[in-house]
């Protein structure tokens, strides 16, 4: 199945997809060095980002999130790719300064935390490959 | 977006990589925000200079960008820093954060940034003119540059202004346009406001009545620009006010249609109540003054205010080096030394590691002082005028 949304950042990434339906703030919400998402009351405390295609509604919080997301890539434990519902200024700045791939106006129901996904940022497609076998 | 020849260029990867990371960084913002064009900017204003906000992270990011060439093509300055970039030491200042804050100060210079360290650009020759578009981050300053002085600036990002700054355009949208300038509701001033203390309360109560609108002010005729200051910050701290006008003192105050719109009030009461909630129940062990920087003439007041006086209780008065320089020059720092207080430039309360300083309870006359402290350095806050602030820490 392929979702159809619009290019925050451009690249092409695949990865297995790590869904919440809580905003994120990167900034005190995700450790820079490490990629674990910190924040110790969101639903995905513990999990680590790195490799995954993060698909969240929307960021939240400081501006500061943007250079966090710049971090997690210069120290290799970025999210493959990010997809939102929308994406405001602070993850895509973050997203593009950083290099990756990020689409948003996707209807992120549509998406199971496991499914395999590919994610055309130029294009603004996020295609889901295989479903989480359950 | 609508692009010229050189920005299709840009954007193809023609002029390296990293002018087209800056530039789509915009025109997505642009998109993100119905912009169909770029307008050129005069100057930028870049916020998340303190190592205490941005962090390793922030500080790697700026020195890559520094090492893989942006340069800024506008006259760009910087806002405080997290240490007085000359007195740091005396001020308790662990050596390791100095270090990385350098490291940050130095990566912006190298991008042609100039070091100004400060959150009022508008008193150090960085005066924009009526009209003009910028792209400035800092919130107090923007609303300030718009509602002051007439120029036309969105809240940037420290990001969306270090881009812009690079570009030298900026996404044309918000308060950029006309049409986005309007008043949207009247705010009736009823009570006597004396100092600035007053209104950053005024401020306050605004910012958090109607945090996303233009308010219109009625009985503010013979305010001063230190009161204006004072008044923007407020309303940029409680809520995300980017620009107010004030009949007979602001110059689009002039072209604005009020009939219609929402009104409120503002009187004693309210300021009272705002004071109140500003205030925690604690005795201060530091009083910090200079938030947004201080002007000459604010710190002329306090030197005045604290003449044959001597302070029991730490003064820190924040300011730009620039002033501070003026202020040394007419005596008026030396003034406030002697009585036992500091005039401090480069940064202020609100980006400087305060909690790690062993203050817990400061006495304020900044309402985005009082906002912010308790949050960002784990303080109590007392809610004062100037005066009360210096009789209360000469024990008069």
């Amino acid at each position: 199945m392929k979702l159809k949304g619009r290019s925050i950042s451009p690249g092409r990434a695949g990865g297995e997809a790590l869904v919440t339906r809580e905003p994120i703030s990167f900034y005190g919400g995700v450790d820079p060095k490490t990629g674990t998402i910190i924040d110790p009351r969101h639903e995905l405390h513990g999990q680590s980002v790195g490799g995954k295609v993060l698909v969240f509604p929307h960021g939240r919080g400081s501006t500061v999130g943007a250079y966090v997301i710049y971090g997690l890539k210069r120290n290799g434990v970025a999210p493959a790719a990010l997809v939102n519902e929308f994406c405001e200024p602070i993850v895509a700045s973050g997203a593009i300064l950083a290099e990756i791939p990020c689409v948003d106006q996707i209807p992120i129901d549509n998406i199971r935390t496991g499914d395999l996904l590919l994610v055309d940022g130029g294009k603004g497609i996020v295609e889901i490959k295989a479903r989480r076998k359950i | 977006m609508e692009l010229d020849r050189e920005q299709e260029r840009i954007l193809a990867g023609e002029r390296g990589p990293v002018l087209e990371r800056m530039l789509r960084l915009l025109v997505r913002l642009g998109e993100i925000y119905g912009a169909d064009r770029f307008v050129p900017i005069a100057s930028a204003q870049v916020s998340g200079v303190s190592y205490k906000s941005i962090g390793d992270p922030g500080l790697e990011l700026l020195e890559d960008l520094a090492a893989q060439g942006a340069r800024v093509r506008v006259p760009t300055t910087l806002n405080p820093a997290g240490i007085d970039l000359e007195a740091w030491r005396e001020l308790g200042i662990p050596e390791e954060f100095a270090r990385k804050q350098m490291r940050i100060i130095e990566a912006f210079k190298q991008m042609g940034v100039q070091p100004t360290a400060t959150c009022v650009p508008y008193l150090v020759g960085h005066r924009p003119g009526f009209g003009e578009h910028l792209a400035w981050a800092e919130s107090s300053a923007v609303v300030f540059a718009n509602s002051v002085l007439g120029a036309r600036t969105n809240r940037e990002s420290g990001l969306s202004a270090l881009a812009a700054a690079v570009c030298g355009v900026t996404p044309d949208y918000g308060y950029h346009r006309e049409e986005n300038r309007k008043a949207t509701v009247v705010v009736r001033v009823e009570a006597p406001l004396r100092d600035a203390a007053d209104f950053g309360a005024l401020g306050y109560y605004v910012g958090q009545r109607c945090p996303n609108g233009v308010p219109y002010f009625e009985g503010l005729g013979g305010a001063s620009e230190d009161q204006l200051k004072a008044l923007g910050a407020g309303m940029a701290a409680s809520g995300a006010v980017a620009l107010f006008h004030a009949e007979r003192v602001t110059p689009e105050s002039g072209k604005q249609e009020t009939a219609g719109l929402e009104r409120i009030e503002f009187g004693a009461g309210e300021l009272k109540k705002i004071r109140e909630e500003l205030t925690s129940d604690c005795e201060p062990d530091l009083a910090v003054i200079g938030c947004p920087h201080a002007s000459l003439a604010e710190i002329e007041e306090i030197a005045r205010r604290l003449e044959g006086k001597r302070l029991r209780k730490p003064l820190w008065v924040c300011t730009a080096r620039a002033i501070k320089r003026e202020a040394e020059r007419r005596g008026l720092v030396q003034a406030i030394e002697r009585a036992g207080g500091r005039v401090i430039a480069d940064t202020c309360a609100v980006v400087a590691p305060l909690e790690a300083l062993g203050f817990g309870c400061t006495a304020v006359n900044s309402a985005k002082a009082a906002r912010y402290l308790p949050g960002l350095c784990k303080q109590r806050v007392v809610y004062m005028r100037t005066e009360e602030i210096i009789d209360l820490l000469t024990g008069v």
